[in-house]
């Protein structure tokens, strides 16, 4: 129990401060900010590559599945969120 | 070994969060999202060093290592083929793939599990819950936007309500099952597929106006599965990580909601849509109050104005016209005039969607105004250009109680001194109701398909 309460203050913490920047964001870079905070909720990355090393192969399939979709996440949010912040420019 | 890697978990956290604090400003973001990237591979870089990866064997390292180049190059893939007009289907598709990531890896969590505390099932079949809602309402959203099985609008049947009650229940009483008896992984995989069927039923009431809000919900829910199967794996940067995701898109549904005056569930519900009656009939709204106006027009309206505002919306998504409307407002700010550009909140089909879509026509980005600081500067502008938008500047907002748009902020674009609208037809909006605006003395109705109408405005503008 001691256990759950420790882990479940990071996560009562982690939305307080989600809160705090996020009502920071203009609306200006509401776009840019769905596709990176998509990029980082592909941190699931690191519990798929975990899932593939067991020794089930069936585990290892789920695992696998885990690992391209998470990838496809992190590769595909941070890139179209810095091509898309490139194009965001102040008059010259 | 753990210890270093947790501290490496430590250091990801905390570049994601300086990497969404980065997102305040245009001028930072570019750092915040590169911060975000580098917390990510230092997070995954670190995981290498797990000890069951350390242990996998060359097979499972291969397998492990083919995983991360084929999801790495799908996602490069459509991160640089996407066009700016489809963010919303590209952000739909990732808050997808995000709930199916977290499905699958808290199953294979559970299915490995040998020591069940209360946290982990429970967990598993939050995961679980979360992520197949996500998956497959993501997959609606995507093809609602995209238009190729179901259409835009909301899609009603009866006793829909009633039977997405009984399907949530299913899900609590498999999830009970779950929690009671860790062995049962039969019941996590019906679990799934109840809660697959209930993303899907969730989803299609949501009308394609409403897209922006189901969006910022989806993206949401991706981020809570990925908090969920944190506790699944008693995992603080997966925590973390998902909690941040999961208050952005909380506050991104807030603020979409907000500015249709809304609440949560009559969006959910679908209730708005062409179907509620509301107001006056069409035809007593315009009839011989309507001027029709040519390019020449307009171009003479320009000739004489010192401030013009351009109001975007959907329409100009749809007929990709951001580039040449960008070039007619280079060629009036060449004759001297003031050019600035208004954004509603909800214009377009995502937060956010008509300043990516300017932004990638070149437009910088101080032009771009939010409602509130606009609204009151309507009142010394010359010429409003209104090109694919119309609830979003309907004045029955404002006037109308009864109207299914009541007290929903507007642009107040007929406190300006003309306006001129680009637009195919006289047909409503997504609210299904006729737009007063249309009939007002000062309004000139340019009938046309936006990109050709501002083509035409440029080459008139030109002559002129």
């Amino acid at each position: 129990m001691d256990a759950f309460i420790m882990i479940f203050t990071v996560f009562v913490l982690a939305i307080f401060i989600g809160f705090e920047v996020i009502t920071k964001v203009p609306p200006l870079l509401h776009t840019p900010l769905m596709s990176g905070s998509n990029a980082i909720s592909g941190i699931t990355i690191i519990g798929a590559m975990i899932s593939v090393a067991t020794p089930s192969a069936f585990t290892t399939a789920l695992g696998f599945a885990a690992v391209v979709f998470a990838m496809i996440n992190v590769v595909g949010g941070f890139l179209v969120t810095h091509r898309m912040l490139g194009m965001f420019k102040k008059k010259d | 070994m753990g210890a270093l890697i947790n501290a490496a978990y430590l250091l990801a956290s905390v570049l994601f969060i300086l990497g969404l604090k980065g997102l305040s400003h245009p001028r930072t973001a570019v750092r915040g999202n590169l911060m975000g990237a580098v917390g990510m591979l230092i997070a995954i870089v670190a995981t290498l060093f797990n000890q069951h990866i350390l242990e996998a064997g060359t097979q499972g390292l291969l397998v492990l290592f083919a995983g991360l180049l084929v999801g790495s190059a799908l996602g490069a893939l459509l991160a640089l083929k996407v066009q700016m007009t489809a963010m919303p289907q590209m952000v739909a598709l990732l808050n997808g793939f995000g709930g199916a990531a977290s499905v699958l890896v808290a199953g294979a969590a559970f299915i490995d599990a040998t020591d069940t505390t209360l946290q982990l099932t429970v967990a598993t079949a939050a995961s679980g819950l979360i992520g197949a809602i996500t998956f497959w309402g993501s997959l609606v959203a995507f093809d609602k936007l995209q238009e190729w099985l179901l259409p835009g609008r909301p899609i009603h049947f009866p006793a829909q309500q009633m039977l997405n009650v009984v399907l949530g229940v299913v899900c609590l009483a498999l999830g009970i099952v779950i929690s009671v008896y860790p062995t049962s992984i039969w019941a996590y995989w019906a679990l799934v597929v109840v809660a697959s069927v209930l993303g899907v039923l969730l989803t299609i009431p949501i009308g394609g106006a409403d897209m922006p809000v189901a969006i910022a919900l989806l993206n949401s829910y991706s981020g809570l599965a990925g908090a969920a199967t944190g506790f699944v794996l008693n995992n603080t940067v997966l925590i973390i990580a998902g909690s941040l995701v999961g208050a952005s898109g909380i506050i991104l549904t807030q603020i979409m909601c907000k500015a249709m005056n809304r609440s949560l569930m009559n969006v959910l519900t679908g209730a708005i849509g062409p179907d509620v009656a509301g107001g006056a009939k069409a035809d007593d709204v315009y009839a011989g109050r309507v001027k029709s106006a040519t390019a020449e027009d307009v171009a003479m309206l320009f000739d004489n104005a010192s401030r013009v505002v351009m109001v975007p919306g959907y329409g100009l998504a749809v007929s990709q016209a951001q580039h040449q409307l960008r070039d007619l407002a280079v060629l009036l700010e060449s004759k001297g005039i003031e050019v600035e550009y208004a954004i509603h909140p909800v214009a377009g089909r995502m937060p956010g969607h008509m300043n990516v879509l300017l932004a990638e026509a070149d437009v910088p980005y101080d032009k771009l105004k939010e409602m509130d600081e606009i609204n009151p500067a309507f009142e010394q502008t010359d010429v409003v250009l209104v090109i694919g938008a119309n609830d979003v500047v309907n004045p029955l907002a404002r006037t109308d109680p009864s109207s299914p748009i009541a007290g929903m902020p507007i642009l107040d674009v007929d406190k300006a001194r003309t306006v001129v609208v680009i637009k195919r037809s006289l047909s409503p909006g997504f609210a299904g109701i006729p737009n007063p605006l249309f009939a007002l003395d000062k309004t000139l109705m340019f009938f046309s398909d936006g990109k050709k109408a501002v083509l035409d405005l440029i080459s008139a503008v030109k002559a002129a």
